[in-house]
């Protein structure tokens, strides 16, 4: 079977994200004063092919852990869809 | 004595750091290609500058899992020394050969310039020249060299004197106006608890000949290069 897996990695809280802060005060610039913060992550589309929805969850948190996110300063969450 | 220079894809540092080993320091220097696994009996192997695998997913992320990167994992278990300088920093710590992780630069840019560096620890191989406390000048070019670590880690690195360099005034004023990056504390260089495996984010083999405007850097390689040989190599 075919899955994808969908992966957002963030900054954990307390780790400065300059990017965030930029674009923040950009759209203040832009007049959305009611903005309070922006995050910026990294968003990850991961297609397999495995026997089953299980395995497929299980690869891809093995993959998050060694590659797709940084733990010092990332923390992940992954959805897996039947895929195409 | 040998040295030994890794070029990853993205390399661009890596001429200046053989360059001034071989011409300046007249060190026998060998190229190591990332898909090496051999390490031509090096004694010390450097990771320079650049944008390895074009800084793919986060800096040194990708050049991590190239074939040597496994030899110098092992190297360094024997006691082998490794300078990772600017990506080669990034790359030491994706690989959890040093602690931490690099963020972008706390206003959002590129910075290249000349920055004023206390030396923290002076008794490591790689800084047993410098006098405790000696501010020198060694230039920065880096968008990500952020240092962060959780603050119990930074509390250990502290109490193991593994900070070996911290971004300072031109007086040794170790205050955030003279932090070019936002790096916790002013960090801009670490070493392991051993002192064998050296992190930077300054250039040091920019700043090594008279010409170049500042010769610190020198001092450095001179640090390691005396050190090899009154211990002959010392590999465990």
């Amino acid at each position: 079977m075919k899955y994808c897996g969908k992966i957002i990695v963030v900054l954990k809280e307390g780790v400065f994200d300059p990017q965030g802060v930029t674009i923040c005060n950009a759209l203040h610039t832009l007049g959305y004063g009611e903005v309070v913060g922006v995050k910026t992550g990294k968003f990850f589309e991961v297609m397999v092919e495995v026997e089953s929805l299980e395995l497929a969850r299980k690869r891809i948190q093995e993959m998050c852990d060694q590659l797709l996110a940084n733990p010092v300063i990332e923390r992940y969450s992954f959805e897996v869809e039947v895929g195409k | 004595m040998r040295f030994g220079v890794v070029v990853f894809p993205g390399s661009n540092c890596d001429y200046d750091c053989y360059y001034v080993l071989s011409r300046v320091m007249q060190i026998d220097t060998v190229w190591l290609w990332h898909e090496d696994r051999d390490l031509r009996g090096c004694d010390c192997v450097v990771l320079p500058g650049g944008f390895s695998y074009g800084d793919y997913l986060r800096t040194g992320a990708i050049a991590r899992f190239s074939p040597i990167m496994a030899s110098i994992r092992k190297f360094v278990q024997e006691g082998g020394f490794v300078l990772g300088i600017c990506n080669g920093f990034q790359i030491l710590l994706e690989s959890g050969l040093l602690p931490g992780a690099l963020l972008p630069n706390r206003d959002g840019h590129f910075v290249c310039r000349y920055t004023y560096l206390k030396v923290e620890n002076t008794d490591t191989p790689f800084t047993r020249l410098f006098s405790p406390g000696e501010v020198i000048r060694i230039p920065i070019a880096h968008h990500q060299g952020n240092f962060f670590m959780p603050f119990a880690e930074l509390e250990e690195l502290k109490k193991n004197r593994q900070i070996v360099f911290r971004y300072c005034g031109p007086h040794g004023e170790e205050d955030e106006r003279f932090n070019p990056n936002g790096s916790l504390e002013n960090v801009a260089g670490i070493a392991s608890s051993d002192f064998r495996v050296l992190g930077m984010m300054p250039h040091p083999e920019r700043a090594s000949e008279a010409i170049l405007g500042s010769q610190d850097g020198k001092k450095l390689f001179l640090s390691l290069i005396t050190w090899l040989k009154e211990n002959q190599g010392g590999r465990n």
